[in-house]
């Protein structure tokens, strides 16, 4: 199987270590995982912003890049989701009848890599190690787009050591929302309270959740705060072994 | 014909009317109770039925259904209605409707009516305008009455005054409802048996006076010509009974095509609105009946912007809506600044794909931008609009109507970086550099210009040195075979 990672611009740029560890865990479970350098950005800011036609060239390029691919992966429900459920809008919508074809055969072959991990690669035990206290973020592209339901929550509980523990109102938006967070700031930062306070109350020492994004805007206001909460990418802490230090 | 009436002239954008909401702790406190308290009713009672699901299928199939035969539909109502003795009248859009409406009820020589909660009323801005020809209208919904007593504007589509609390309604009732008829009792008390009490001895005497009623409807069938109110207070069921003249007011999407289609919606509405199994008062008509309730019906089919919607591909699907407010109650930015912040008849995330489809994109721009597209709303619609998909499409109507912007230009820089690996590569090392600066302890702290919202609440994390794609030349290149 030949399986390629798509560490999405925004990791790419923030969140080296997610992309690092999703390496590690395939790597361990004795997969060899390729990165094609022409990949860049799944076009999700554009077409969620409204600006649908500059959006298009990055759909173009995601076919092009990952096309040969057995298997894409990524570490992000939200481009995971917006491949799926967004570029078979583009393609038909802005595209040429071949682009249409193309996205159509690849977008079956796109994972989250919680869906590839359990789905797909059928393990919930990776042999992992974490002993920390720990509460988990659905976060609304993993709970309502992918529907990623308990996979993320089967792979955690069968990390030796972890102290998982129930985030409250999990269903509930942390107010991140791409640009929402920039045009609706206030009603971002009230949810964002909100969320942050749910995460106090359960004592964890490490919040984790599917995207990054989400993470970097829950982590931006609990470090406000001066809380000492960490944020992680669940892949972080799949990849955390008793032998090394994470 | 573009809606009128359904936004509130000189509202600010939603930003801005959400920043001064979300000031309010009393506000935030009173929609925390009643929409959690709302959203794990629905969610219980719906999860009863097995075949929830598939209800919610048959509801969209049959609303796509009506929606691509309207114009027969219509017709259809039209001729039912009249067979059975009401009279049915057109309305291009809100003028229209008032104009009709008003002469309707100086024909009786009348100066009072009773109305029935009416959403399309509201939209019309129908109380205004009577109250300009000299007729007093009496909202009879006890949520209506809060709002009409308080000179309020709603703030929810089922329960109007979901902003007040009882303290807020007992003040309100003691102050104002002797210059509207009937005083509260003395030492009225915030207790809601109280509260219901002075409505109901306040109400009583005007629907035993009243000779006109205003209404608006759920539902109205094609193929009978029943016309469809349903309340949970039978306050509604008195307009409906008593006076001798009926006037309806009905959105020209709220037609289904036959009597067993209703079987659908009279599950899902209730459920998903209360979250009751069953609705309480639910009162059907068909035209007049001699020597019972009212001997003259008219009913008003009102356009107001709905026949633009339905020619729009990618947001028709909003006109399914049956006014349920589950979408209300389960969103996340709704629950934070309540409904005005909205400047529309129609608030939350619905409002967000109606409002500007009724009023056309420019008059509300900042609605489709209202929502962080988490989804919720989609999950509890009864009717299954996929309300974040057409928020991201009326996002890209504003966009281009917009035309040349700040926005659209960082858009489009943005778009030539990303569809380049090595311009992004460049950014990246831009961004560790412009981090290395602004950052302390490995954090950024609060930013200027358009970042400043963002940064008020967050700190930023520091771009790291080494990029992935960086590290990955450094450390897996050549180790892999290319495919």
């Amino acid at each position: 199987m030949r399986i390629a990672l798509f560490i999405t611009c925004f990791n790419d740029t923030m969140f080296p270590g997610t992309g690092k560890a999703v390496v590690e865990v395939l790597e361990r479970l004795g997969h060899q995982v390729d990165f094609p350098q022409e990949q860049t950005c799944c076009g999700q800011m554009h077409f969620n912003t409204g600006y649908r036609p500059d959006a298009v060239p990055l759909v173009e390029r995601f076919a092009r890049v990952f096309g040969e691919y057995d298997a894409v992966i990524t570490p992000s429900a939200s481009c995971a989701g917006m491949v799926r459920e967004n570029h078979p809008v583009l393609a038909a919508d802005h595209g040429r009848a071949e682009l249409q074809q193309q996205v159509a055969e690849l977008v079956p072959r796109v994972y989250e890599f919680t869906e590839f991990l359990t789905d797909v690669l059928r393990v919930t035990d990776v042999g992992a190690f974490f002993p920390h206290r720990v509460t988990y973020h659905p976060t609304c592209h993993s709970l309502r787009g992918l529907r990623l339901g308990e996979r993320p929550l089967e792979l955690l509980r069968a990390v030796k050591g972890i102290d998982l523990v129930d985030l409250p109102a999990p269903d509930s938006c942390c107010g991140f929302g791409g640009t929402f967070a920039v045009k609706n700031a206030d009603t971002s930062g009230a949810m964002l309270a909100d969320k942050a306070d749910g995460v106090l109350s359960t004592g964890a020492e490490v919040l984790c959740a599917a995207d990054n994004s989400c993470l970097m805007h829950i982590g931006g206001g609990l470090s406000r705060q001066g809380s000492g909460v960490r944020t992680m990418h669940l892949a972080e802490i799949l990849a955390a072994t008793e032998g090394g230090v994470r | 014909m573009t809606g009128q009436g359904v936004v509130w002239l000189g509202s600010p954008s939603f930003p801005e009317a959400a920043r001064e909401a979300l000031k309010d702790g009393r506000l935030r406190a009173n929609l925390k109770r009643a929409t959690t308290t709302i959203r794990d009713k629905r969610l219980a009672v719906a999860s009863e039925l097995d075949d929830w699901e598939a209800l919610r299928e048959s509801a969209a199939a049959i609303k796509r259904r009506t929606a691509r035969h309207l114009d027969r539909c219509l017709l259809q109502l039209e001729e039912s209605v009249t067979a059975a003795g009401g009279t049915v009248h057109w309305a291009a859009d809100a003028d229209e409707a008032n104009r009709i409406v008003t002469e309707l009820v100086r024909a009786t020589g009348e100066s009072e009516v009773v109305k029935i909660k009416s959403m399309a009323t509201q939209e019309i801005g129908l109380n205004e305008h009577l109250a300009e020809a000299g007729i007093t209208a009496y909202e009879t919904d006890l949520a209506e009455l809060i709002v009409q007593l308080g000179d309020d504007r709603p703030s929810h589509i089922l329960v109007p005054a979901i902003h007040k609390n009882r303290g807020e309604i007992r003040d309100l009732f003691t102050a104002e409802m002797g210059s509207w008829g009937r005083p509260a009792p003395d030492g009225l008390t915030d207790e809601p048996a109280a509260l219901a009490e002075a409505a109901r001895q306040h109400l009583r005497e005007k629907f035993l006076r009243a000779k006109v009623a205003v209404s608006g409807a759920n539902f109205a069938v094609a193929d009978t010509g029943t016309v469809v109110v349903v309340e949970s207070e039978g306050n509604g069921r008195m307009c409906l009974t008593l006076p001798e003249t009926l006037i309806t007011v009905m959105g020209i999407e709220k037609v289904v095509p036959t009597w067993s289609d209703l079987e659908v919606f009279l599950q899902l509405l209730p459920r998903s609105s209360t979250g009751e199994r069953m609705n309480p008062y639910t009162s059907t008509w068909t035209g007049t009946t001699d020597g019972d309730g009212p001997q003259a019906f008219h009913l008003v089919l009102l356009d107001n912007g709905r026949t633009d919607t339905l020619a729009d591909q990618g947001g028709r699907r909003a006109l399914a809506c049956i006014r349920c407010s589950a979408c209300l109650n389960v969103c996340p930015v709704y629950e934070r600044t309540g409904g005005h912040a909205y400047g529309s008849v129609y608030p939350g995330p619905i409002g967000a794909v109606l409002t500007p489809q009724l009023v056309g994109v420019e008059a509300a721009a900042s609605l489709p931008f209202a929502s962080t597209l988490c989804g919720a709303c989609y999950d509890a619609c009864p009717v299954k609009i996929n309300i974040p998909e057409v928020l991201a499409h009326l996002r890209a109507e504003v966009v281009e109507a917009k035309g040349r912007s700040a926005e659209a230009l960082a858009m489009k820089a943005a778009a030539v970086v990303l569809d380049s690996p090595r311009l992004l590569g460049a950014a990246q090392k831009a961004a560790a550099l412009g981090g290395r600066v602004l950052a302390r302890d490995g954090r950024i702290g609060r930013l200027p210009g358009p970042l400043h919202g963002w940064s008020d609440s967050r700190d930023t994390p520091q771009p790291p040195t080494e990029s992935f794609r960086q590290w990955w030349r450094k450390n897996k290149e050549g180790s892999h075979e290319q495919p």
